[in-house]
């Protein structure tokens, strides 16, 4: 079990470095930025003594792995500085927003993963039926479909045309659950669509893996029952390309929410950072950035431990 | 009765596709039927085999080339020409109608074809280039040179594409040639990846050995040796990237950080032509429909290609 603990380790200290590596990249990339910040912040009418209080204030006249690190410090503890266009806390423009697009995420992942691998398992075991080829093609053209498409039929057919969801995902704190789960009901089922289209092509093509291997057709030729072969062979080694399938799938997630909440006006971390971005508001840009690509590493991370500890065979690195 | 009612809009839709459905595939019989008849002997021998969702890719293929080549010809009015009111209802003249500032619909579409594929052809082709040669290299030369180019690419794919690319267009801005050069770095490492396993399966073959010992140089081992005997894989991720990237500025451009006004562009005329889907008009929704369709058809053609390259018969 020590050995286990020890791969995990490893791993976690990698996803670390990466994390630390892509930082520093989103700090250079908004120090390449022509110009100088204050002035951006100021406009170009600024006097020189206002350029210098701003300069100050904001601390740029450090050198820049000085002002990284103490950028660095403050994201660590939660504190990325303030606002360049409105001088609020970024910290508390990003949390209730964060909370939202971790909400819809949970909820579309809590619909979707169920249905696509249940799908999944079905594609693989009647492959090549016509109900295979019709499912390869509805998760083809889903799969290829911007989200924006899919988020504006699902709104002129469930909005406009019916009137039974709300085309504009519009949420407060204090709002009961159910209402909550109503009015982001579209903005969910659009991620569902893309991310169970996704889901379901990879856990057929992972059981379809499974299925060709040597001790399945041993079983098959012993006489098993089918079920019993699924049940008792193929399942218990499914589980490492699943959870990866899955895994992969909730990082895909994270980007596909960016265009969702755009579409849905859902006020969440992925509508602030496109509108941070056409505002040029670097502090909530790289923050957002920083955010988006920790959650990323994170659920790759997962997948890579959860596939090490259900397979043993990759405890064992050759 | 009330309830049914509710469900009209979209029983009328599902028979409309359904209908729709039926044309493709007429239509995708055709074509192959047609391609079968013209194309020279091993081509007509390929076609006759292909499914029909590989003739229909290969179909739409064709319909987006002509109108991205021909456009200027087939476009009633140019892309920026303000043609009528705002928001004009299609008549005679307009076929889809005006978007937001008078403009013919129907021409930005079609103009669209050129400037929307056109890039994403151009950004696809730089990353493949990039992506292509450094992973020739690292598989020829090995060594350090290698380990850097590997591991740059781990960083660059750990950090999600969309949000990379948003990133680096809030400081460079958006303009055509920087939106270019950044999806091309975004994507090139997928490529570098592909091309340095294929090359390192092909670099340790007897022939290439061989070569090496004729004292053959570099170049040519990469250009006669091993491209040769990786085109296969290549060539179908070509168009899976094709695709990423087609998707990736579509989103861009919808959220206002892509093609910039006034080049016709569907992603953005989506997001400037939306408030019409409120008042149940469809118009809004064509160009994003023909993103999906042109995405579509790549995918049904990979698909293809990838089932007769790999020998794949399960």
């Amino acid at each position: 079990m020590g050995d286990v603990l020890g791969i995990v380790a490893k791993r976690l200290g990698l996803g670390l470095l990466t994390l630390l590596i892509i930082s520093a990249l989103i700090f250079i990339a908004v120090e390449l930025l022509p110009g100088d910040i204050a002035q951006a912040v100021l406009g170009q009418g600024a006097t020189e003594s206002n350029l210098a209080a701003k300069r100050a204030e904001l601390g740029l006249n450090d050198p820049a792995p000085v002002r990284y690190l103490r950028w660095l410090g403050g994201a660590v503890t939660g504190d990325f500085g303030v606002s360049l266009v409105s001088s609020e806390s970024v910290t508390e423009a990003i949390t209730p927003r964060f909370k939202n697009t971790l909400f819809l995420a949970l909820y579309a992942a809590a619909i979707a993963v169920p249905i696509a691998i249940g799908l999944g398992v079905l594609v693989a075991l009647f492959r090549n039926s016509l109900f295979d080829r019709v499912a390869n093609v509805l998760t083809l053209t889903s799969i290829s479909s911007p989200e924006f498409f899919l988020g504006y039929i699902l709104i002129l057919y469930f909005s406009v045309n019916t009137g039974w969801f709300p085309s504009i995902a519009k949420v407060d704190p204090d709002m009961g659950m159910a209402e909550r789960l109503e009015r982001t009901f579209l903005p969910a089922l659009t991620l569902v669509l893309v991310v169970v289209a996704h889901m379901m092509r990879m856990t057929r093509a992972a059981i379809i893996n499974l299925l060709a291997s040597p001790y399945i057709e041993m079983a098959r030729l012993k006489g098993t029952p089918a079920w019993k072969v699924i049940v008792k062979h193929a399942l218990p080694n499914s589980w490492a390309p699943i959870i990866n399938v899955v895994a992969l799938n909730l990082a895909y997630l994270i980007t596909g929410v960016v265009l969702v909440e755009v579409v849905f006006v859902y006020p969440g971390i992925g509508q602030l950072l496109v509108d941070s971005v056409s505002k040029r508001d670097f502090p909530i840009v790289q923050a957002c950035c920083l955010i988006f690509a920790a959650t990323f590493i994170l659920l790759n991370l997962a997948a890579d431990i959860g596939s090490i500890l259900t397979n043993p065979r990759l405890r064992h690195p050759k | 009765m009330e309830a049914l009612e509710s469900w009209m809009p979209l029983l009328t839709t599902l028979g409309k596709g359904a209908l729709v459905i039926a044309a493709a595939v007429v239509v995708s019989i055709i074509f192959k039927a047609l391609l079968v008849a013209v194309l020279p002997g091993e081509g007509a021998k390929v076609m006759r085999t292909a499914p029909l969702t590989a003739s229909f890719g290969l179909f739409i293929i064709l319909v987006y080339a002509l109108a991205g080549i021909f456009a200027p010809w087939i476009a009633p009015y140019g892309e920026a020409e303000i043609v009528s009111t705002s928001f004009a209802p299609p008549d005679e003249n307009l076929i889809l109608g005006a978007d937001q500032l008078g403009r013919d619909m129907f021409s930005r579409v079609i103009f669209g074809a050129r400037n929307t594929v056109g890039i994403a052809l151009l950004a696809t082709s730089l990353a493949f280039l990039m992506g292509a040669v450094a992973g020739l290299i690292a598989a020829t030369r090995g060594g350090w040179m290698d380990q850097v180019l590997g591991r740059s690419a781990d960083v660059i794919m750990s950090i999600p594409s969309l949000i990379f690319s948003l990133l680096l267009l809030s400081i460079f801005g958006s303009s055509m040639f920087v939106l270019i050069i950044i999806i091309a770095i975004i994507y090139a490492p997928r490529v570098f990846r592909l091309t340095r396993a294929v090359a390192g399966d092909v670099v340790v073959m007897d022939y290439i050995e061989a070569a090496r010992l004729r004292g053959e140089g570099l170049w040519y081992l990469i250009r006669k040796e091993i491209l040769p005997n990786s085109k296969a894989p290549l060539i179908a991720e070509f168009g899976l990237e094709f695709c990423f990237v087609f998707l990736l500025i579509a989103g861009l451009s919808f959220l206002g950080l892509g093609i910039q006004p006034p080049t016709a562009d569907w992603g953005s005329m989506v997001r400037d032509n939306a408030t019409l889907i409120s008042f149940g008009e469809i118009t809004p929704l064509i160009p994003a429909a023909a993103i999906s369709l042109l995405t579509v058809a790549v995918n049904f053609v990979v698909d293809w290609m990838l089932y007769r390259s790999s020998g794949l018969k399960e």
